[in-house]
C-alpha cells in the first residue's frame, strides 16, 4: 500500500470503528477497493466520508451489492461504505402510517417487522436488498402501477454529502411541502449525489387477500389486442395493482396477469368481474383464468442474469408498437430476447444474454421507436457490450436535460468522488 | 401585514414603478417584451400593474416593474432569455390564489402570468395521459378527462380556479390526497424554460425516470426552479363507488378517536376531514349546509373504490364512528347528496371569513395520532391570547388549518394573531410535523424553516437552486430565508496542472 494511502487509511479508522483494508471480493468490476469502512451511525458516517474527502478518496456506498454491476461501474474506487451495521427500524408509527428505516437494514427483516402491525412498504423488491440500495437503485417491480416507485413512498430521507455534511428533507408526516425534496433527486441517483443513511416511508395496510386474472394468449395474437386487454385491466375501475406481461421469445405465446388486492369477499368478486370484462373484450376466442396464486411465471427479482438487460419505457398507448417493434430489432439483430414486465405501467424488461449482437439490436430497437415517448436503457451489460454501446448511442441514449443533471452533479459532488463515472453516460 | 402598513408600502412601490417607466434600462426591456408577446400582452401601466401586486395571501404584496402575458412556450423562452441577459429578476404566476405568496412579484422584475396559456393540449385514454398547459384550471382536467371515465385526482380546495402549474409549483395535495397522492405523484413529465432561458423537458409522460428525477426535485420547489410551460399529467380511472359518511360528536377527542379506529382497521378513505364547532357555525351560517345542530365535531369519511370493497369499508366505518360515540350518523352515495354534504367543509374558509374581519389561515402538518394533543394545546394557546381560532383539517394525514380570527383595525389584537399563529407553528414542528402540508412556504413561512431544518439542511436543498438557477433570478426572496452564494461552480478533479506535473511550478 502506498503511504499516501496508508495515512488515508488511518484518517478512515480514526473517523470509523469498522474500516478493513478491500479484498478481492470486494472488487467492483474488477477494482479492488483500497478500504471497506462499515459505519454504524450518520454521525460515522459523516465522520467517515469527511476523512475520504480529505484524502481525495473516491467513495462507492453499497448495501448487499446485488446492483453493483448494474449502469456503469464506477471508474475509481477507494473507499466502499458498506452500510449494514445501519440496520434498524427506528420508528415505526403504525397509527400513522410511517416508518423510518436505516439505510442498510434488508427489505426482507423491515417487511416482516412491519407486517406484524398489518402493514408495508408496498414495494416488490428482493428480501435481500437493502433500504438504502432500493431508493438508490429506483427498484421495484409489478405493484408499481399502483403505487409507484421508492421515490413515490418516500417521504423523508437522510444523507451523507461527499464532504460529510449530514442533510435531510421531508420528515415524519405523509403531507409535506416544506423546501426541496431530496428524496426525490437521490431516488435513483445510484450513490454518485451522496450516501443515504435513512428513509422515511409512507406504509400501507396489508391487503388481507390477493387474486391473480391470466391469460396466455395464442400464438400468433395481434400486438393490438393484447395491448387493448392490457389497458383495460390497468385502467379499469376494479383497481388492478399489478398488469404483468411476458413473453419468453419473439413471435411466441403472450402470457398477460392482473393483480387484485383487498378484502377476500372483495376480491373474489372483483375479480369474477373483470375475468367476465377481459373475457368480453377477447370475444369468443377464450377465457380468463382467476387464481388465489400467482402464474409460474409472475416476475420476482429483476435479474441480468450475467447478460444484458434493457428497460424499456413507454405510454401504453404505444405497447402494440413496443411489441412489433421488438420483433423488428431481434430479427434484424439475430436474437431472442425473454421479454417481460409491468406492461400495464409502460415497462417492460429484456433479458438479453451476453452476446455481440445486442448493442446491434439495442440500436435497432431505438430506431424504430425513435419519435415515439419513452426510452430504450441499458441497465446492465457486460464489459463488452458496454464497450460496443459507448461508440453507438450509449446505455441510456439520449437523455433529456443531460447539462441541468451535470450540474446537480458538480453541485453535490465537485470532487466527482462519489461513485465517479457511474452515472448516465458521462456525469 | 396590517392594514396602514400595507397602504404605504403599496404607495411606495407604486412610486417606484413610476420611476423606473421612465429609466431607459426599463423602456428597453419592455420595448423587448412587446416585441416578444404583442402590445396588448404587456402591462405596464402602474393602476393595472397593481392587481398583481398579491396572490391569495393579501399580507404580502409588492408591484412589479412590468406584467407580461406570454400565449406559447416559445414566448416564455424569450421572455426569460432577456430577463438572464440582463439580471432582471422574474416570477411566474398561475392564478394568484396561492396561500403562501409564492408568486409575490419582485418590484424590479417582470411578473409572467401564465393564464393564457390554458389549454388541454392532448387527452391519452389509454395511456391514462393528458397534456395540459400551466394556466388550465385544475378542474378542466378532470372535466377533459371525465368523458374517458377518467379524473384528475389532486384536488385542492381551489380546485375551480387555481391552475395545474401553481399546482406543480406548490406540489398541491387537496381532500383526497391521503389516499391518491400529491401532485408529484401524478405529474409525469414537464416541459419547463430553465432560468438560463431554454426549453427542454424533464421526464417524458412515462413515469420511468432515467438519470437523476430532476422533475421529481422540480415539482413542489415553488417557482424557484424554472417556469413550467407543459405538463404530462397521470389520468385516474374513476371510481365505481363513493360513498360519505357523516358524523357528529360532542367532542374533538371522539371524532379524532373515531379516526384512529378506522386508519387502525386498515382502511384507507379517499378523505377524512373534521370541523370544530366555531368552523360548524361559520359554515352553517354562509351555506346553510345543515350539519347536526349542536355538534362540537363534524366528521366527514368518504370512501371510494370498486363497489365490492367500498360496500364492506362502509359497514365497518360506520360501526367504528357509532362506537367512539357519534350522536349523528348520514351517509351518502349519490352524488348531488355528497355534494351537498361537502358543502359545508369546502365554504369554511369562506364562510370563517364572516365571523371576523381578518384571519390567518395556518398550514402545520403534525403526526396524526398527535392531533389529540395538539388540538387541545391550540385550545389553551387561543384561551391564553383571548383570539378565537376556528379549525378545519384534515384528520387522515394530520393536516390542520387553524383559523387564527382577529380584528386587523387593532394593532394588539394583530400583534396577538400572529404571535398565536406562530406558536401553532411551533407547537407542530414541536411533534416532528411540519410547517406547511400544502400552502407552501414562499415568504409567508420562509422565516420558520430555520426551526425545521438546520442550516446544513437547507445550504444542501440550495445546491439544487444553484444548478438550476446560478444567476438567481427566478423568483428570488422565497422558500429559503437566507440565498445561499451560488458563485463559481468548482470545477471537476482535474489532472495536476502540466507545468506542476513536469516540475517546473508548485501550487501552494
Amino acid at each position: 500500500m502506498s503511504a499516501d494511502l496508508a495515512v488515508a487509511g488511518k484518517a478512515l479508522a480514526a473517523a470509523c470503528g469498522a474500516v478493513r483494508e478491500g479484498a478481492d471480493s470486494d472488487a467492483v468490476d474488477g477494482l479492488v477497493p483500497g478500504f471497506v469502512a462499515s459505519p454504524g451511525s450518520t454521525q460515522e458516517a459523516s465522520s467517515l466520508l469527511r476523512a475520504a474527502a480529505e484524502h481525495d478518496l473516491a467513495v462507492v456506498p453499497r448495501g448487499a451489492g446485488s446492483r453493483m454491476l448494474w449502469g456503469v461501474p464506477p471508474s475509481r474506487c477507494d473507499l466502499l461504505v458498506d452500510t449494514r451495521r445501519m440496520a434498524s427500524v427506528a420508528e415505526h408509527a403504525a397509527g400513522d402510517l410511517v416508518a423510518r428505516v436505516q439505510a442498510g437494514a434488508l427489505m426482507g427483516d423491515v417487511l416482516a417487522a412491519l407486517a406484524c402491525a398489518g402493514q408495508e412498504i408496498a414495494l416488490d423488491v428482493p428480501a435481500g436488498a437493502t433500504v438504502g440500495g432500493v431508493v438508490a437503485s429506483g427498484l421495484c417491480g409489478p405493484r408499481r402501477l399502483r403505487y409507484g416507485s421508492p421515490r413515490d413512498l418516500l417521504i423523508g430521507i437522510t444523507i451523507v454529502r461527499a464532504d460529510g455534511t449530514v442533510a435531510k428533507s421531508g420528515g415524519k408526516v405523509v403531507k409535506n411541502v416544506a423546501g426541496y425534496d431530496l428524496g426525490k433527486l437521490f431516488a435513483g441517483s445510484a450513490g454518485t449525489l451522496g450516501l443515504i443513511t435513512e428513509a422515511t416511508f409512507r406504509l400501507h395496510p396489508l391487503p388481507g387477500a390477493h387474486a391473480w386474472v391470466s391469460r396466455t394468449f395464442l400464438e400468433g395474437t395481434a400486438a393490438a389486442e393484447v395491448e387493448a386487454l392490457v389497458a383495460a385491466a390497468a385502467n379499469s375501475p376494479l383497481v388492478a395493482s399489478a398488469v404483468e406481461l411476458r413473453r419468453q421469445a419473439p413471435g411466441g405465446p403472450v402470457s398477460m396477469s392482473v393483480l387484485l388486492e383487498g378484502s377476500a369477499d372483495g376480491v373474489a368478486a372483483r375479480a369474477g368481474q373483470l375475468a367476465g370484462q377481459l373475457a368480453e373484450l377477447l370475444g369468443g376466442s377464450g377465457a380468463m383464468e382467476v387464481s388465489p396464486e400467482p402464474p409460474a411465471w409472475w416476475p420476482g427479482a429483476i435479474e441480468s442474469g450475467g447478460g444484458t438487460l434493457v428497460r424499456v419505457s413507454f405510454w401504453v398507448s404505444g405497447l402494440a408498437l413496443v411489441l412489433d417493434a421488438i420483433d423488428v430489432a431481434a430479427r434484424d439483430a439475430s436474437i431472442a430476447p425473454d421479454v417481460y414486465g409491468s406492461a400495464g405501467a409502460g415497462v417492460l424488461y429484456l433479458a438479453c444474454g451476453p452476446g455481440a449482437e445486442v448493442p446491434r439490436f439495442v440500436g435497432a430497437l431505438r430506431a424504430e421507436l425513435a419519435g415515439t415517448r419513452g426510452g430504450v436503457i441499458v441497465l446492465a451489460a457486460p464489459a463488452a457490450v458496454r464497450e460496443a454501446l459507448a461508440q453507438d448511442g450509449g446505455m441510456a441514449g439520449t437523455v433529456p436535460s443531460l447539462g441541468l443533471m451535470r450540474a446537480v452533479k458538480d453541485q453535490f459532488d465537485p470532487g466527482d468522488r462519489m461513485a465517479p463515472g457511474r452515472f448516465p453516460d458521462g456525469i | 401585514m396590517a392594514g396602514t402598513q400595507a397602504a404605504t408600502a403599496r404607495a411606495a412601490s407604486a412610486k417606484a414603478g413610476d420611476a423606473k417607466a421612465g429609466d431607459p434600462k426599463a423602456r428597453a426591456l419592455t420595448s423587448r417584451m412587446t416585441e416578444i408577446c404583442g402590445a396588448p400582452h404587456v402591462i405596464t401601466d402602474p393602476l393595472e400593474l397593481r392587481t398583481y401586486e398579491c396572490d391569495g395571501l393579501t399580507s404580502h404584496r409588492a408591484t412589479p416593474a412590468l406584467v407580461v402575458l406570454p400565449g406559447t412556450a416559445e414566448e416564455v423562452a424569450a421572455i426569460v432569455r432577456e430577463c438572464a441577459a440582463h439580471d432582471v429578476p422574474f416570477v411566474a404566476r398561475g392564478s394568484g390564489t396561492g396561500l403562501s405568496g409564492g408568486a409575490v412579484p419582485h418590484e424590479e422584475g417582470v411578473l409572467i402570468v401564465m393564464s393564457r396559456m390554458k389549454k388541454i393540449l392532448e387527452v391519452d385514454p389509454i395511456a391514462r395521459r393528458a397534456v395540459v398547459e400551466p394556466g388550465a384550471t385544475n378542474l378542466s382536467v378532470t372535466d377533459a378527462a371525465r368523458p374517458f371515465g377518467l379524473f384528475y385526482a389532486p384536488d385542492p380546495s381551489s380546485q375551480v380556479v387555481c391552475s395545474v402549474g401553481g399546482n406543480v409549483a406548490e406540489n398541491s395535495g387537496g381532500a383526497h390526497c391521503l389516499k391518491h397522492g400529491f401532485t408529484v405523484n401524478h405529474v409525469m413529465g414537464l416541459e419547463i424554460v430553465t432560468p438560463a432561458g431554454e426549453l427542454t423537458w424533464l421526464g417524458d409522460g412515462t413515469g420511468v425516470v432515467t438519470g437523476y428525477d430532476l422533475l421529481g426535485a422540480f415539482t413542489g420547489s415553488e417557482g424557484t426552479l424554472g417556469v413550467v410551460t407543459k405538463i404530462v399529467v397521470k389520468l385516474t380511472p374513476l371510481p365505481e363507488a363513493v360513498h360519505l359518511v357523516l358524523a357528529a360528536y360532542g367532542s374533538l377527542e371522539a371524532g379524532g378517536r373515531a379516526v384512529s379506529d378506522i386508519i387502525g382497521a386498515g382502511i384507507v378513505p379517499a378523505a377524512i376531514e373534521m370541523m370544530d364547532a366555531l368552523s360548524i357555525e361559520a359554515a352553517e351560517a354562509a351555506v346553510h349546509c345543515g350539519y347536526p345542530e349542536g355538534a362540537s365535531a363534524v366528521l366527514l369519511v368518504e370512501l371510494d373504490g370498486p363497489a365490492a370493497e367500498v360496500e364492506a369499508e362502509l359497514a365497518t366505518v360506520r360501526s367504528l364512528c357509532a362506537a367512539a360515540g357519534a350522536t349523528e350518523i348520514r351517509a351518502a352515495d349519490d352524488p348531488v347528496q355528497r355534494a351537498g354534504i361537502w358543502a359545508g367543509r369546502k365554504s369554511a374558509f369562506a364562510a370563517v371569513g364572516r365571523l371576523s374581519p381578518a384571519y390567518i389561515v395556518q398550514d402545520g402538518v403534525v403526526p396524526r395520532t398527535a392531533l389529540g394533543d395538539v388540538l387541545a394545546r391550540i385550545s389553551a394557546l387561543s384561551e391564553a391570547a383571548g383570539i378565537r381560532v376556528a379549525n378545519v383539517f384534515h384528520a387522515g394525514d394530520g393536516n390542520l388549518h387553524p383559523l387564527v380570527l382577529y380584528d386587523d383595525a387593532s394593532p394588539s389584537e394583530t400583534e396577538a394573531a400572529e404571535e398565536l399563529s406562530g406558536a401553532i407553528l411551533d407547537t407542530c414542528i414541536s411533534y416532528g410535523g411540519s410547517i406547511t402540508g400544502e400552502h407552501g412556504v414562499g415568504v409567508d413561512k420562509s422565516r420558520y424553516m430555520p426551526k425545521m431544518f438546520t442550516a446544513a439542511d437547507l445550504d444542501t436543498m440550495q445546491l439544487v437552486r444553484c444548478a438550476f438557477d446560478p444567476a438567481s433570478l427566478c423568483n428570488p426572496g422565497k422558500v429559503f430565508p437566507t440565498p445561499r452564494l451560488c458563485g463559481e461552480v468548482p470545477g471537476r478533479r482535474r489532472a495536476p496542472h502540466p507545468a506542476v506535473a513536469s516540475g517546473q511550478a508548485e501550487i501552494f
